[in-house]
């Protein structure tokens, strides 16, 4: 029972840090039908971006306060990850589209290992540990066999981060003119063009808006794991695309329940069977659900048309 | 869309020569400081780790000259452009007046001698690298490369077979390679099987392992099809390291038997490959051997792949690339097709993995990653999906390439003595596959050489479209 609550609070933690990376996989999806495989990699350069942050706000600019500090490099690294986000698709994905269907594919395959590669050579390929951040923890209960179940404060950070992000993320795709042309461009571009929508534009936003949540979860896993290297964008990246899937890929609130699905997953499985094949559930959970269910939980059925 | 261009000659006096000086530059700078917007932390932090602290050194004057580059290429890219808009806008009388016919293409009429040629060096290889050197222990590095450069031109036929000609983007490739390997490594080091026997097997066993992965994707098309296979790479993968009792784990399965001379053994004693042979002793016989033996195995799946390509089986692939919905509606089965092609692509994967034990006497699951699986698909990628000589030429560039580099001196000292071009490698081969997707992405070679020809030579539509020539 303890070890179950222990294990419903990780995951829930995890899972959001995926449901926020799986967003920039269904919205570019959803609006231009390729998956963005460099998307996990634009995650750990933002992890990347929000570590070298940190430093230069404790160690140079003596900033004491951890979550003021943290504050900062949330928003520094949103900008600086949004900036790649465009540039990648203003380099790699524009000059593409009308190309034949699986070149923006094997492009993004392309941004994926250049960004990874990049990083190896610009910041070398060992792990980067951080310097603590937040320790402390709230003792929730404590078992009958003496498993204390405990809340951390960076799990208390990153569900709330999450959980306004969410919430800002929500308001304007719903609410603001941007939000309705982005949603336009997702049902019909050539019709949504002709109305007078700036297609260019709506999709280089989208990017911006995906990465931007992507480095919020950079950030976040950093905070939560402490360490980062070059690598670290793969195994989370397809674990955050089975979460797009899962949900129903192009479905917004489906990439969050899949994100939080994958982490729970992923979080009993290592916890009662066996942790070494842990990422083969998450990979053999992507082959099943894109076999099987391909629309997913929330998502649309796909309709063919020739 | 053979129609010639609309003559555009009274408009020419619009396009000038100078091409706008002062907009150019406002571009040029904008993308420099885009530049350094993206290279803030990243390349202008560097963390260093002491103990357990992480700390930064900044690194300015490296930003200040990526900078400066991109500033510089973007100028020269307007000025490019410009020219080219230039010559576009001013039609020669020939192109408004005359259609357009597919004539061979200046790499078609070098190809008929390019083809034997470079047959001609891959054969007399280590001869020429014997003579080169002069002395067989001196040729060793030259003629590893030469392995090492044919079992990636093999891989990459083998992969060409399913993503150039059938159209199915096979992230997973190097699965078929483990399975090739391991199945060599395993039934040599358990049951003494010798690698004439394991080579078709190890074959057989990847192209059984490509039906059964084939299986379950033939509803899949596109990105779908490509991250499943993805997927499965990678569980593959990992069970080979997690399988320990049968694999031996991360640490791999040494002592893998040698390849021996069709049953003499390249050892120095009485019943040996130089002693039966009358030579002296040389470890490097068994390398020219395993050379020979990579050149064989690439050439058989090349001959085949050509062979296939006149079958219906053949056909069927590229009209599958082509158009799916089509190809159904005339009756073809897909689902053998695609099989098919994942089966015999698998095949060819298999027996490379299988060389690849032989040659190492080493396998661990390290070897098979993803970005393994990537560099082959970016050799296929780059060569031109669906040509054989752009795949190998492809091959050797981007697997010869940076271990050449490596040997130029006047480079470290350019860029100091702690340069390794290795390093960057996979760095160009990312931009390669980006820029080439983005500037010809049928290939640096995109011959695409119809397989039927009604009555005369026509040039490809879709090739002309994607080259901005219809």
């Amino acid at each position: 029972m303890e070890i179950f609550v222990q294990q419903l609070i990780n995951g829930l933690t995890l899972g959001s840090i995926y449901g926020l990376i799986a967003i920039g996989y269904t919205m570019v999806f959803g609006i231009i039908g390729m998956v963005n495989f460099a998307h996990g990699d634009v995650f750990m350069l933002s992890a990347f971006i929000s570590l070298i942050f940190f430093l230069i706000l404790t160690a140079w600019l003596g900033i004491s306060s951890v979550v003021l500090a943290l504050f900062f490099v949330l928003i520094i690294a949103m900008v600086l990850t949004s900036l790649w986000g465009w540039t990648v698709e203003r380099i790699a994905y524009r000059p593409l589209r009308g190309s034949f269907r699986l070149a923006p594919l094997i492009s993004a395959i392309g941004v994926s290992i250049f960004l990874s590669n990049f990083v190896q050579v610009a910041q070398g390929a060992r792990n980067k540990p951080t310097p603590p951040m937040v320790q402390d923890v709230i003792v929730l209960f404590q078992g009958a066999s003496g498993y204390n179940v405990a809340l951390s404060y960076k799990q208390i950070i990153i569900m709330v981060v999450t959980a306004v992000l969410l919430t800002i993320f929500w308001y304007v795709v719903q609410k603001t003119s941007l939000g309705r042309a982005q949603r336009a461009c997702e049902q019909d571009r050539k019709m949504a063009a002709l109305l007078g929508i700036n297609v260019d534009r709506t999709i280089s936003l989208t990017f911006v808006i995906g990465a931007a949540l992507a480095s919020v979860a950079g950030t976040m896993y950093l905070l939560y794991y402490g360490v980062v290297s070059f690598s670290d964008g793969f195994v989370p990246g397809v674990k955050a695309f089975t979460a797009a899937v899962l949900g129903g890929i192009g479905s917004l609130p489906g990439a969050v329940l899949g994100g939080l699905i994958i982490g729970l997953i992923e979080t009993f499985w290592s916890a009662y069977f066996s942790i070494e094949y842990k990422d083969v559930a998450a990979f053999s959970i992507l082959a099943i659900v894109l076999i099987f269910m391909p629309s997913g939980i929330l998502g649309r059925p796909e309709v063919e048309k020739v | 869309m053979n129609a010639p261009s609309i003559t555009t000659t009274a408009k020419t006096d619009t396009v000038s020569r100078n091409f706008d000086m002062a907009a150019a530059f406002k571009d040029a700078l904008k993308a420099a400081l885009i530049t350094l917007g993206l290279s803030i932390p990243i390349l202008a932090y560097k963390t260093d780790q002491s103990g357990a602290d992480l700390f930064l050194t900044p690194r300015w004057g490296l930003v200040a000259i990526v900078c400066a580059i991109v500033f510089g290429l973007r100028l020269v890219i307007h000025a490019f452009t410009a020219s080219r808009a230039y010559a576009r806008a001013t039609p020669s009388a020939r192109q408004a007046t005359e259609p357009v016919h597919a004539m061979p293409s200046a790499f078609q009429h070098v190809s008929r001698f390019a083809i034997p040629f470079f047959l001609g060096i891959a054969i007399a290889f280590p001869v020429l690298i014997y003579l080169i050197q002069g002395g067989l222990n001196e040729s060793r590095y030259w003629v590893d490369l030469g392995i090492l450069i044919l079992t990636y031109v093999m891989l990459g036929w083998g992969l060409n077979i399913v993503v150039g000609l059938a159209g199915l983007l096979d992230l997973g490739y190097v699965a078929f390679y483990a399975v090739g390997a391991y199945s060599y490594a395993l039934l040599s080091t358990t049951f003494g099987l010798s690698f004439w026997i394991c080579l078709p097997l190890a074959g057989i066993l990847a192209a059984f392992w490509g039906m059964i992965l084939g299986f379950p994707v033939l509803r899949l098309r596109g990105d779908y099809l490509a991250i499943v296979t993805l997927a499965f790479g990678e569980i593959i993968r990992l069970v080979l390291i997690n399988w320990v009792d049968l694999t031996n784990g991360g640490a791999g399965i040494s002592s893998i038997p040698r390849a021996t001379f069709f049953g003499l053994p390249f050892t120095a004693g009485e019943s040996g490959f130089a002693a039966t042979f009358g030579l002296e002793f040389n470890g490097m016989h068994r390398m020219i051997f395993l050379y020979y033996l990579i050149l064989a195995l690439a050439l058989l799946t090349n001959f085949v792949t050509m062979r296939l390509r006149k079958l219906p089986v053949g056909r069927a692939w590229e009209a599958l690339r082509e158009d799916e919905i089509a190809c159904r509606s005339l009756g073809i089965n897909t689902t053998n097709t695609k099989l098919t092609a994942f089966a015999i692509g698998a095949m060819f994967g298999g027996f490379a993995g299988s060389f690849f034990a032989v040659r190492q006497g080493f396998v661990s699951p390290e070897s098979f990653n993803f970005l393994e699986s990537a560099i082959i698909l970016a050799i296929v990628v780059m060569g031109g999906m669906g040509s054989q000589i752009g795949v190998a030429i492809a091959a050797i560039v981007l697997v010869g390439g940076p271990e050449i580099l490596r040997n130029l001196t006047f480079l470290q000292a350019v860029f100091g003595s702690g340069f390794d071009p290795n390093e960057y490698r996979l760095l160009l081969f990312g931009m390669g596959m980006v820029a080439m997707m983005v500037w010809r992405p049928r290939g640096l070679i995109s011959e695409r050489e119809p397989s039927v020809i009604l009555k005369e030579r026509k040039a490809i539509s879709g090739s002309l479209v994607k080259e901005g020539h219809g």
